[in-house]
């Protein structure tokens, strides 16, 4: 199990992009966001799909991202942001 | 790759806010999906449903509706995992089409 | 793009129906379930409506505490008022002068169906899909609702276990209502956060 990541945590979205039942989604793929909580461990989704136990359970973190990173020319205020729950395994700390 | 369910922050036109009744049909899939995926007797999980919705492709992604989607991915599901073979379905469903063309329904063509 | 709806009224029958009808006796009969609860399991989703979450809504609005248990564990507080909201976690998100929050599920179609009942046509669309988590903005407009300037958007996309469930603000003008008065404020759109409640 790797160290958990810290409410604050600057982490960016892995930009992997397989076929297959990924829960990660592709806008979010590659951008930079900041740990706002740890939502809990749960089985992996990726393998539940094809009837597989999915284990052991992984860490799942609410994510939040700043929508003036994700999208170019975003219309709305400088503070809108998004939350998205997103698994240990798609998050790299960013140094 | 983006998968044709993956759709956040793609173009799209405006929401249309009408709903629609639930017919009968759609809340026994519902039903089933419940009573199949229940934690103490689980038969498959929500995760195999997305991922057999998912992999419908974007041609019945896009034509069919939502509980369409749904009930195609369960079948699909069911069958791969053994639980109902593809020739009992087929003849149930002609069992069941014969009940309903004697109480006078009659076909609805949906595929071009 | 809109979908043929099945009208409740219209004999037609398409493959879908079919297999929706085969599969369900196919189950009972090899005893996955029993006929009695695939008919109790319709009467549930049919006695599940946004009025439930309502009132876990209203008393949060009236009950400080309760608010707290509310907003650390949505299911075990419903269970307080006798509803039970399903194993699934569902997560309040409270609105505040200066943060509103929205749901969305860009994937599927996850909601807090338990709690509020089955999510309506336009959450499952494509239109909201898409445009709700980049120009949330304009989609609440299209619901009618503007926002001050000073209010900044959160919006929540429901992409693993948890649910997700807004918890408006209570609106001004209601000191001295009662719970269940409370409660016949608090809209579907409100728990989704397409839509504030006026008083």
């Amino acid at each position: 199990m790797t160290d958990r990541l810290q409410p604050g945590t600057a982490v960016r979205v892995r930009a992997a992009f397989p076929p297959g039942h990924v829960r990660t989604p592709f806008f979010l793929r590659g951008k930079n966001g900041r740990i706002e909580s740890l939502a809990g461990d749960f089985p992996n989704p990726e393998e539940l799909a094809y009837g597989r136990p999915g284990l052991p359970r992984r860490a799942l973190y609410r994510v939040v991202f700043r929508q003036s990173d994700l999208w170019p020319g975003y219309p709305g205020k400088t503070a809108d942001t998004l939350v998205a729950d997103i698994f240990e395994h798609w998050l790299d700390p960013v140094p | 790759m983006r998968r044709i369910h993956d759709m956040g922050g793609l173009p799209a036109g405006s929401i249309d806010s009408a709903g629609h009744d639930y017919a009968p049909w759609e809340k026994r899939v519902d039903a089933i999906m419940r009573l199949l995926t229940r934690p103490d007797r689980q038969t498959m999980t929500v995760d195999e449903l997305r991922r057999g919705i998912e992999d419908l492709g974007p041609g019945a992604y896009d034509r069919l509706n939502y509980y369409q989607r749904w009930i195609a991915s369960i079948a699909n599901i069911l069958i791969e995992r053994g639980v109902i073979g593809v020739d009992e379905l087929g003849r149930r469903m002609a069992d069941v089409e014969a009940r309903w063309r004697a109480d006078g329904r009659t076909r609805r063509d949906i595929e071009p | 793009m809109s979908h043929p709806h099945d009208d409740i009224e219209d004999s037609g029958y398409d493959d879908y129906q079919l297999m929706a009808e085969a599969i369900g006796e196919i189950l009972i009969d090899k005893g996955l379930f029993r006929a009695a609860e695939l008919r109790r399991t319709v009467e549930a989703i049919d006695a599940i409506t946004p009025a439930l979450g309502a009132r876990v809504v209203a008393r949060a609005w009236i009950d400080a505490g309760f608010r707290e248990r509310m907003l650390a564990d949505v299911n075990a507080a419903a269970r307080e008022l006798g509803i039970d909201a399903g194993p699934i976690p569902i997560r309040a998100l409270a609105n505040t002068p200066g943060v509103h929050n929205m749901i969305v599920c860009t994937l599927c179609s996850c909601y807090p169906r338990l709690l509020i009942g089955l999510p309506p046509d336009w959450y499952k669309s494509r239109a909201y899909r898409s445009r709700a988590v980049a120009d949330p903005r304009a989609v609440l407009a299209e619901f009618g609702t503007v926002l001050p300037d000073d209010v900044a958007i959160r919006v929540h996309d429901s992409t693993a276990d948890l649910r997700y469930l807004v918890l408006p603000m209570r609106p001004p003008r209601t000191d001295g209502m009662d719970e269940a008065a409370l409660a016949a404020l608090v809209t579907r759109d409100s728990m989704v956060g397409v839509a504030v409640i006026d008083r």
